[in-house]
């Protein structure tokens, strides 16, 4: 009798092409399996070897090159490789590394040939090329450092650290001894730590970060007041930080900076802090980095310095990519530089009319929220008052402060909305219940209008007073549409209203708008309805990010979509974001007036042949709606 | 520290072989055991893992087994075995939930006795590779020598002994702690994280020996190497 292999097996049938055949099949296949583990760095095929196996990833990473050297593809958990040099050749074509720790299943070449023989569905898919559009995307990665670097290589030294019985004198003593900025407070149950300004992680084995305290702690929290020295530091520190995993990206450490503008970052691993991430160590990867420009925004003392900052802006833009940062990135410093303005605009209304006479949150709706800002951006914007709010005592204030605000984005460069979305048009400044009234009545009477508010105001950040306030927003409206078939239904109908252009080379859709001529919109085309197909996806799911990529994330984490899909959806959105920020950039190089708007005759073969397929993904993704959300009763 | 006084193995079988009365017993020491200086890479590899109805190898017993062959480089399912054993006091109810395997599953299985000539066949000639020894070694040991009235000893590489000294806890305090706890699974788990290894469903013997074989490779891999002597891990 063999045995069962049902871990193997439950394993394969989530992947193509193993998803297609019958259990029965993929249950044979998982008893031929051989297991076999390679350590990051060393090689799985080399050239002109014998290949007897399909290969697939069951966890790690795993590169493919050409002869020559180059990357070729880079493949993770769930894929296959092997199968080309199998077909034709029985030696390895294509050299084959791992550059994570990776575990492989390899299936015998019989098993293999006997599937490709029976099954059309799997003979197809081996025997199709590689994905190209993700080949691509993953290309357009190598080149930036940032995107490929974990944390870890920008950690310079073992983090100082100090026990929570520590006075705020040892501590400033333990600083200068070590040379460092910042030190980590730990919480240790048992005894406090021993001298050692550095400390190895199994001298206490439970503990836990408390806190942080940094130079400008020291100077802001302890010097300026004039504090007791022999205070305990835990009086002073920022209790319970930020921190990042060690698994982490350079680049997610660069955004969560940006966005909590932090100056020191712990890692940590398994709870466990390894180093401090400071602001420095990621400028030396990112050279006049968006992280000065949110300081240099804070520092201006009036709308006219602001205004002036939008060349530095701008360029800070096409420096990020020229540098190879990919969308993500560049949407998140984008976004956090058009929320550093509004939030030094609000300081700055606030010092003009005086303090506000009641709390009040205003938000970011759209891009800016998704952190998917690029240069040609108009201001949505809205405030959430509190409940005490009555307009005959306070609307005059509210209303000057939305003016100063909407009126100073306009002169930095972002354009008022043609849409009147803005805190200026008394309709968007409500008050929590009333926000709230609104959003349940949108969710319960989807009409057209309501299905149009609602592809906007659902991406809501706070950016400054009272942020809870957006984040129970938020919240609500996770709780509430997850629950509403009717709601979903209609918006997903309504995602269906801007299609790509497809049939690209021949006979696409041009936008005919005069001023553009013969040219594709490609956020009209490309990445809005992309955008709104994913928040359909995230609103079903509950998820409460609102970036798109992290939208895809918890969408594929609640397997709600057929198996690859969501790769497909991030590999076509990062395409066809990234076509159109390099060519923004081109703009604003040449000083031209940058635009959504390109002409395909302006395309490399490889950008068409890419947009091409990432326009196929999101029209099958547009017809996978229809069918996932649909309407009821009909 | 892991035992380290040599034991001269291949002596030991030499001797067993003469004194075993059992013919499966015979005929598993007369295959003879792998030489102590082999190299890693020479030498063929069992994982076993037992599922247990407690810990006390005196009084509880053996419900299935699950085994694997395998060298350095590759883990072969299709010659992996895996069996159901009826024990005699049956299941107590604490552990059913645990094992995920139920009193109806157990009623058809065989005793060991049926099986043992399988066993023996699967592992003779092969280094058993287990995670955790104190369960796998004293169970089989003690449920042979109440069958046959003649126990069973033959080497092991220890996973867990090696990732005990390799991160240098010690093992006598590693082994307090874990006398009266079978929950070395855990541990499986645990130590596969450290080599990057995939989260398996835990408690079914062969995916454990399974994950046993993978954590071993990943072990040669990180801290051996082909040409390490079987002597330096063997137990």
């Amino acid at each position: 009798m063999q045995a069962e292999q049902v871990e193997i097996a439950g394993f394969l049938k989530q992947y193509p092409p193993f998803d297609e055949l019958p259990d029965t099949e993929v249950d044979q296949v998982a008893c031929q399996v051989e297991i076999s583990y390679y350590r990051a760095g060393s090689d799985i095929f080399q050239f002109g070897d014998e290949i007897h196996d399909l290969a697939v990833i069951r966890s790690g990473a795993v590169e493919i090159y050409r002869r020559n050297g180059a990357l070729y593809n880079r493949l993770s958990e769930g894929e296959i490789f092997g199968q080309l040099s199998l077909l034709m050749s029985q030696r390895v074509r294509l050299p084959a590394r791992a550059i994570e720790d990776t575990l492989l299943y390899f299936i015998p070449e019989s098993v293999f040939m006997s599937l490709c023989e029976r099954y059309d569905s799997f003979a197809y898919f081996v025997e199709v090329d590689d994905n190209m559009l993700h080949q691509a995307v993953v290309n357009k990665q190598e080149k930036s450092d940032l995107m490929v670097s974990k944390v870890t290589a920008l950690i310079s030294r073992l983090p100082v650290m100090a026990d929570t019985s520590a006075t705020i004198r040892e501590v400033a003593q333990k600083m200068t001894a070590a040379g460092v900025s910042s030190l980590l407070i730990m919480d240790c149950p048992r005894d406090g730590l021993n001298e050692a300004a550095t400390m190895e992680t199994d001298q206490c084995a439970e503990m836990t970060l408390a806190g942080i305290i940094t130079d400008r702690d020291l100077r802001t929290r302890v010097v300026a007041p004039g504090l007791d020295l022999e205070a305990s530091v835990t009086d002073v520190m920022t209790v319970d930080p930020i921190t990042l995993d060690v698994d982490a990206y350079a680049f997610e450490a660069m955004l969560t900076m940006l966005r909590y503008n932090l100056h020191h970052l712990p890692i940590l691993e398994d709870d466990r802090p390894v180093g401090v991430l400071a602001t420095s160590d990621i400028i030396r990867y990112e050279s006049q980095s968006s992280l000065y420009m949110v300081s240099t925004i804070l520092r201006q003392t009036s709308v006219t310095e602001l205004a002036q900052l939008q060349p530095q802006i701008n360029a800070c833009f096409v420096r990020m990519v020229g540098e190879g940062a990919n969308s993500h990135m560049i949407g998140s410093a984008m976004s956090v530089i058009g929320r550093t303005f509004k939030q030094r605009l609000l300081e700055l209304g606030e010092a003009t009319l005086g303090p506000a006479p009641l709390p009040y949150c205003f938000l970011a709706l759209g891009s800016m929220a998704r952190d998917e800002q690029l240069v040609v951006t108009d201001q949505d914007n809205a405030l959430i008052l509190d409940n005490r709010y009555l307009p005959a005592l306070h609307g005059e204030y509210f209303q000057q402060l939305a003016a100063f605000v909407s009126d100073g984005l306009d002169r930095c460069g972002y354009t008022y909305c043609t849409g009147n979305i803005m805190a200026t048009n008394p309709e968007w400044r409500k008050t929590r219940q009333e926000w709230q009234q609104t959003f349940a009545d949108w969710i319960d009477n989807p009409n057209p209008e309501a299905l149009l508010n609602c592809s906007i105001f659902f991406d809501l950040d706070g950016v400054w007073g009272k942020l809870d306030w957006a984040a129970q927003l938020n919240s609500f409206i996770a709780l509430k549409a997850r629950h509403s078939p009717r709601f979903l239904a209609s918006l997903a109908r309504n995602a269906l209203n801007r299609t790509p252009p497809l049939g690209f080379f021949k006979d696409f859709v041009m936008e005919q708008d005069g001023q553009h001529g013969s040219s594709i919109n490609l956020k009209r085309r490309g990445t809005a309805p992309l955008t709104d197909l994913i928040r359909v996806h995230s609103l079903a799911v509950g998820a409460k990010v609102q970036n798109s990529f992290e939208r895809l994330d918890d969408v594929a984490d609640a397997g709600i979509l057929p198996p690859g899909i969501a790769t497909d959806l991030r590999d076509a959105l990062e395409f066809i974001s990234m076509v159109r920020i390099r060519h923004q950039a081109a703009d604003v190089e040449a000083g031209r007036t940058p635009s959504n708007n390109i002409k395909p005759e302006m395309l490399t073969d490889f950008d068409r042949r890419n947009l091409k397929e990432a326009f196929k993904v999101l029209s099958n993704s547009q017809r996978f709606l229809k069918f996932r959300y649909p309407m009821a009763g009909r | 520290m892991v035992n380290k006084q040599a034991i001269d193995w291949a002596a030991q079988f030499h001797e067993r072989a003469l004194k075993a009365t059992d013919e499966r017993l015979q005929r598993f020491y007369q295959r003879g055991v792998v030489a102590a200086d082999t190299p890693l890479a020479e030498v063929p590899l069992v994982a076993l893992d037992f599922e247990t109805t407690g810990l006390d190898p005196a009084h509880d017993e053996i419900i299935s087994i699950g085994l694997v062959p395998f060298d350095w480089q590759r883990i072969r399912l299709s010659e992996s075995r895996y069996w159901l054993l009826k024990p005699n006091r049956g299941l107590t109810e604490t552990s059913v939930p645990f094992h995920g395997i139920t009193h109806s599953q157990l009623d058809d299985a065989p005793d060991l006795m049926h099986i043992l000539e399988a066993v023996l066949e699967a592992i003779a000639g092969k280094i058993v590779v287990v995670h955790y020894r104190n369960i796998e070694r004293e169970f089989l040991h003690s449920a042979v020598k109440k069958r046959l009235g003649e126990g069973i000893r033959f080497p092991m590489i220890d996973t867990m002994a090696l990732e005990a000294m390799l991160y240098r806890y010690g093992l006598l305090s590693l082994l307090k702690r874990l006398i009266g706890w079978r929950r070395e699974s855990i541990r499986l788990g645990d130590s596969r994280q450290r080599y990057h290894l995939p989260h398996y469903g835990q408690h079914h013997a062969l995916t454990d020996a399974i994950a046993t074989a993978e954590l071993l490779q990943a072990q040669i891999r990180h801290r051996y190497s082909a040409t390490t002597p079987l002597s330096e891990l063997w137990v």
